[in-house]
This record gives C-alpha cells, sequence and structure tokens, in this order.
C-alpha cells in the first residue's frame, strides 16, 4: 500500500533554492549518475524496461523500450531530445518542474545519453516561457561546472554536451517529428512514420525524444532500482506521476501520486469543487483526451482503466469544469485552437477543423440542428486516422464526447436561440464588482 | 527599419555563436530569428536577409520558416506584449472577459498596439499554467489568477513605464519585448536566480503530503539507497492513511 500522494519530483519545490545544483545535491542528486556510470549502458536500459516506465509525454510509449530501440554501432551519431515543449490544453506539470527542480531533468538526460551512446542532447522548450528558459541555462551551466556535463563525466570517459533550444509558439511542436523538424530549421510539420526518430530522427540520425517528466524520473529509477518504482501504481501502470488539476476546485495544482488514483481521491485531497458548485465535465488527460461526467470519479487514472472508460490517461491534466459552464462553448474553443494550431500538411486535419468549427459555431448560436450533430460527428470521423498525425484524432474527442453525454445541451442551443448559459457565471471572479 | 552597418557588425558575432552550438547550422534559424526580434522588435525585411545570409539560405526559405510560428511578428510590437490566454479554461475561468475588458480599456484590437507603442494585445493558447488561471503573459513573464481589473491596473502600470511591475512568478524585473527576444534567443540576462517560481498551486500537493506525513523527506533524485539495488525503501508508503473519500463533496 502506498501513500495516497507520493512527492518524489516535487519534493522539495517549496524551498527557494530549489532549482540549484545545490538543493538537488542536498537532497541526494547525482547519485544515481554514479550508479548508472558504473553501470554498463545496456544495464541502463534494461533496468528502464523492468521500470515500466511509460512515457510522461501522453502517447504512454515505454521509455526503456523506445531507448532499446536505438541501433548498436553504426557510424552516425546518436540524439537525446527532450522534449519541454508542453502546450496541451491543461498541461501544466513539465514547466513547474523546469522552473523548481530542472537539476532531475539535466541529470536524467546525461543518465539516457549514456544508455543510448548519445553524446549531444538538445532541450526543446516551448518559447513562452521566459523564466523556465533562464532557469535551464543557469541549470546547464552550473552542471557544467559541477563536472556533471561536458568531457570525462565524473571521471567516466563519457562526454555530453546540451543545448538549451527555445521554440516560436506552434503546438504541434509537441508532435516528435514535428519537433526535429522544428529543431532542424524548418516548419514544425510531422514527418511520415515509419522511420521512427530511433532509426532517423534528428538530421536522419538515430535519436530518443522523451517527455520532460519521463526523462526526470530516470535519477529516481536509477537510484532506487527498478523493484521499487515497479512497485507503485497499478498491474500496467508503474510508478507515481503528477496530477495537474485546474479550473473550477477549491485547490488546483499539482499533486504528485501514484497511478491509479481516482479524481474522487484526487478532488478530497483539493477540497473538492469551489463552494456552493458541482463537477458538470472533466479532462483526465488534456483537451485531446476524451471527456469525463462525474459519472467517472471512481475511474483508476491508470493507462488501461481510463481507455477502457472510454477516454486516454494523456498528460494527466484534469481540467475541471462546473455546471455553470456551457460544454458547447468548451469544446467549440479547443477545435478552434486545433484549427489554429493544424500544421497544414494533411488535407483531413486542415480543412476537417475547419468545417468543425463551422459547425460548432453555427450551433453554438443556436442556428443549428440535431442533424448537423449527425454531419459533426461524421467529418470527426473522417479526420481521425486519416491525419497525419495525432493532431487531428485529437478534433474528434472532444466533439464526440461532448456529444454523447450532453446531446441535449447541444440542441437546447437551437431552442433557446443561443448560449442559455451566463459566461459571467463561470468566472473565478464572478463575485468581484468589476 | 534597416539593419545598420554597425548592427550588423555587432550581430554577426552572435550569430557566430549561435550557429556554432548545432552540428547543423541550419538547426540555428529559430534562435536567429529571435535575435532579429531583439534587435528589431519584428521581422524586417532585413532582418530575414541578415538570417538567410548567415545560414546560406533563401529569404523565402527564412520567410516560409518565420511565417509558420506565432511568436514571429510581421509588424511592431509594443515594448511590453501582453498575452491573455483565451483557450477554453482560462477563457472560461475569466480569460474572455479579461481580453474584452482590456480591448475595450486600451482601445485596441486582438494583435494591434497602442498609438504610444507601449502596449502590444494578443490572444494566447494554452500557456502551461492552467492551474493559475485565468492567466496573462506579459513579454512571456506569468502574471497568474488575474482579473479584468488586476489586468487594467497591469496594463496601466506598463503604460506608464513598468516601474515595480514584476511578474507573478518570473524574473522581478520585467523584461521589454527586445530584452526578452535576446534571451530566447539562446543569450539570457542574469536573473536566472531571483523571483519566486512556486506559488501555492505549485506546491498545493506538497504541502498535503507534508500535513499528512506522506514525505519521503528526500527527493527525486533518491538518496536513501546508494545504489540501483534500493529495493529496501520504505520511505513514501509507510502511512497507510486515506484521505476522506465518498463524503459527496465533489458533486
Amino acid at each position: 500500500m502506498t501513500t495516497v500522494l507520493t512527492p518524489e519530483l516535487t519534493a522539495f519545490w517549496d524551498e527557494p533554492d530549489s532549482f540549484t545544483l545545490a538543493a538537488y545535491k542536498r537532497h541526494g542528486g547525482y547519485r544515481a549518475l554514479s550508479a548508472a556510470l558504473a553501470m554498463q549502458p545496456d544495464e541502463v536500459v534494461q533496468t528502464m524496461k523492468d521500470s515500466v516506465l511509460r512515457g510522461r509525454g501522453g502517447a504512454g510509449f515505454p521509455t526503456g523500450l523506445k531507448w532499446g530501440f536505438i541501433p548498436k554501432g553504426g557510424d552516425k551519431p546518436h540524439y537525446l531530445v527532450v522534449n519541454a515543449d508542453e502546450s496541451e490544453p491543461g498541461a501544466c506539470k513539465d514547466m513547474p518542474t523546469l522552473l523548481n527542480n530542472p537539476q532531475a531533468l539535466i541529470e536524467g538526460m546525461v543518465i539516457a545519453c549514456y544508455a543510448i551512446d548519445a553524446h549531444r542532447a538538445f532541450i526543446y522548450v516551448r518559447g513562452e516561457v521566459l523564466h523556465v528558459i533562464r532557469r535551464l541555462h543557469d541549470a546547464v551551466a552550473e552542471a557544467y561546472e559541477a563536472g556533471y556535463l561536458g568531457t570525462d563525466i565524473l571521471g567516466s570517459g563519457f562526454d555530453l554536451e546540451v543545448v538549451v533550444h527555445a521554440g516560436a509558439g506552434a503546438y504541434i511542436c509537441g508532435e516528435e517529428t514535428a519537433l526535429l523538424d522544428s529543431l532542424e530549421g524548418y516548419r514544425g510539420q510531422p514527418r511520415l512514420k515509419p522511420p521512427f526518430p530511433a532509426v532517423a530522427g534528428l538530421y536522419a540520425c538515430p535519436t530518443v525524444v522523451n517527455n520532460v517528466e519521463s526523462i526526470a524520473t530516470v535519477p529516481y529509477i536509477l537510484g532506487h532500482g527498478a523493484e521499487d518504482f515497479a512497485s507503485y501504481g497499478t498491474e500496467k501502470s508503474k510508478g507515481f506521476g503528477i496530477f495537474s488539476l485546474s479550473g473550477h476546485v477549491a485547490r488546483p495544482g499539482q499533486y504528485e501520486a501514484p497511478l491509479g488514483i481516482t479524481l474522487r481521491t484526487l478532488l478530497d485531497l483539493a477540497g473538492g469543487i469551489r463552494s456552493g458548485h458541482r463537477l458538470k465535465f472533466w479532462t483526465p488527460g488534456g483537451s485531446s483526451t476524451p471527456l469525463f461526467t462525474d459519472e467517472h470519479l471512481d475511474v483508476p487514472l491508470d493507462y488501461e482503466s481510463v481507455a477502457a472508460a472510454g477516454s486516454m490517461l494523456g498528460t494527466r491534466s484534469i481540467q475541471l469544469f462546473d455546471e455553470t459552464t456551457c460544454v458547447v462553448r468548451v469544446v467549440l474553443r479547443w477545435i478552434k485552437f486545433y484549427e489554429h494550431e493544424s500544421c497544414g500538411k494533411c488535407t483531413p486535419c486542415r480543412e476537417g477543423s475547419w468545417w468543425v468549427v463551422q459547425l460548432l459555431e453555427q450551433l453554438e448560436r443556436g442556428e443549428g440542428s440535431e442533424a448537423d450533430l449527425d454531419k459533426l460527428l461524421d467529418i470527426c470521423s473522417n479526420i481521425t486516422g486519416r491525419a497525419f498525425c495525432a493532431l487531428g484524432d485529437s478534433i474528434e474527442s472532444p466533439v464526440k464526447s461532448s456529444i454523447r453525454y450532453f446531446k441535449d445541451e447541444y440542441l437546447e442551443h437551437q431552442r433557446h436561440g443561443g448560449c442559455p448559459f451566463d459566461p459571467a457565471a463561470s468566472t473565478l471572479f464572478a463575485m468581484e464588482s468589476a | 527599419m534597416a539593419l545598420s552597418q554597425e548592427a550588423r557588425a555587432r550581430l554577426e558575432p552572435d550569430a557566430a555563436l549561435i550557429i556554432g552550438r548545432y552540428p547543423v547550422s541550419r538547426s540555428a534559424l529559430l534562435p536567429l530569428l529571435h535575435l532579429m526580434q531583439a534587435e528589431e522588435g519584428y521581422l524586417t525585411e532585413d532582418g530575414i536577409e541578415f538570417c538567410a545570409e548567415q545560414l546560406g539560405l533563401t529569404k523565402a526559405e527564412v520567410t516560409a520558416v518565420a511565417s509558420f510560428y506565432t511568436m514571429y511578428k510581421h509588424h511592431p510590437v509594443g515594448d511590453y506584449h501582453v498575452g491573455v490566454c483565451t483557450n477554453s479554461l482560462c477563457g472560461v475561468m475569466g480569460g474572455d472577459a479579461i481580453l474584452a475588458d482590456l480591448e475595450d480599456h486600451l482601445g485596441i484590437g486582438d494583435d494591434e498596439t497602442t498609438p504610444d507603442g507601449k502596449v502590444s494585445l494578443e490572444h494566447l493558447e494554452c500557456n502551461a499554467a492552467c492551474d493559475y488561471a485565468p492567466v496573462v503573459m506579459v513579454n512571456w513573464e506569468f502574471f497568474d489568477n488575474q482579473t479584468p481589473r488586476s489586468a487594467r491596473n497591469l496594463v496601466d502600470g506598463l503604460r506608464s513605464g513598468a516601474e515595480g511591475i514584476s511578474p507573478t512568478r518570473g524574473a522581478p524585473r520585467l523584461c521589454t519585448w527586445k530584452q526578452a527576444s535576446r534571451i530566447l534567443a539562446g543569450f539570457p540576462d542574469d536573473q536566472a536566480t531571483e523571483g519566486n517560481t512556486a506559488g501555492e498551486p505549485s506546491l498545493t500537493g506538497l504541502k498535503i503530503a507534508k500535513e499528512q506525513g506522506w514525505t519521503p523527506g528526500d527527493g527525486a533524485a533518491g538518496a536513501g539507497s546508494s545504489g540501483p539495488s534500493g529495493s529496501g525503501r520504505t520511505a513514501g508508503r509507510a502511512a497507510p492513511a486515506r484521505p476522506a473519500s465518498g463524503n459527496g463533496k465533489t458533486t
């Protein structure tokens, strides 16, 4: 039986110097690196496989397996690229991690690069977070100065160079192949797979792309052992991760917990939905994951249980909306986001997102009909699976799930001749006499 | 605006430093475009040409990239770029009202700049701070938990010199748009170790865990075990306590 919350990555964020190398070392930092460098690279990969850590960036692909796909030998250099382009609506865990504990990421990067025989690594961080970028540059500089980066790291003979690279505003660059194109200095558009990055990634060389939280968890796993990490969580969803609660909740924020915790437990800790209101709908893993309602409070938040209940764990980005919120407004805004962020490379996503926005706007104005709901579902099902990357598939999630649970609310707009909700009632400053 | 000979001479060593970070020079394009914004505030013909020259690309190739990313501007931007998140969650929590109020207050629309050149206004997509909704960004620094009133006070302060205005989480001395762009190009200022960065939401779970005695007492890197075996660890699983559940608070 594990504890309800398991602050590990977040363990000392409350200390004023938490972001420094000194604080990180005070809390045991860089011991895992010494242990890893004493192992064979293959043993490090095996430890990661045994931990069953699944990628924390949303897709949930096993991290150790990804590392294991990097071909041995060959004359091409290998690369590690950290995906710090956190921009899924609802996702807000990686930015505070980088602000408050960037050394965990850097130690994890050194271990990962040692395991996959990479001597150059990049942190691709979204551009719209100035202080995060300052902190990353500072953390990298501190690590160089202390000999954790550079040549002959800790006397092991292993060399690693790390570059902090700021993006320029494009959600699609969170998709790993779009990120690689962007890092190569092109428009951030996804590539056709295969070949996968492990074979032909950055500069067509073998590349691992991992999320911030995945890599920042590596030191824990190497420090405590795969068995320890795998003892947290559920049978198939091992370990702990950060759950981010936002919206109409009394205490929004970051809750690090074993996978499998329920929203009921999280909400109890978070003081429930804001006073005087009740939960209407929520996303378990960001806007790309189908909506849940108050029927799903007891679904264990692990990969399998969330999928069995019809959604996805994604990035554990729990956005909570109470009964004052119009679901049509929320879904329309998300689809406008996908339309805005569609890279334009493939027709189903580029054109489909535009049409879905037109229909949703019509419905919101009260000018839609029940037939439009069928048309919406039809367009969405023609995008899903036919788009180049997962951005296209994401369009269907909120549309289909909201129609499933709130069909009558769509039709109510038609009966009412517009939106029946008062947007002022949903704001967090509803009581302010603005 | 034209890039002077003096500016070119000053920027060429910076560009060389940026290009030197990458095994393939073209990777330097995004930071070089940020560098051009640091110089001129937005991407001018000259700025595009400078990047093209440094990397051996055509102006068309550079423009094709520059036009893809929303942080690159193609017309002048104010000293303070104010971004209001209006993605679903922030929008519902109050971002829509804040943006409408600021448009009214400043007399400008989305992606426009006040006549004094001080403040630009733009709606933003999710900026990864949902637990601090509604969020406003000024030159990409976090101004958390805004209201229409606080946002109005913020822009008034920015228009009158930005004296004493600091982000909720970020560097205490607010950068101008150009200064911020230079940091994005990979030349950070000296404020990395300053400023509060863990507001209440960042610490909520940790605080509860400490109150409940659920903290292992060390960090992610894992003291308490000197090697990869580490199976005897008990911290993090000692307390069987559970919070009250199913008490109806959630519905």
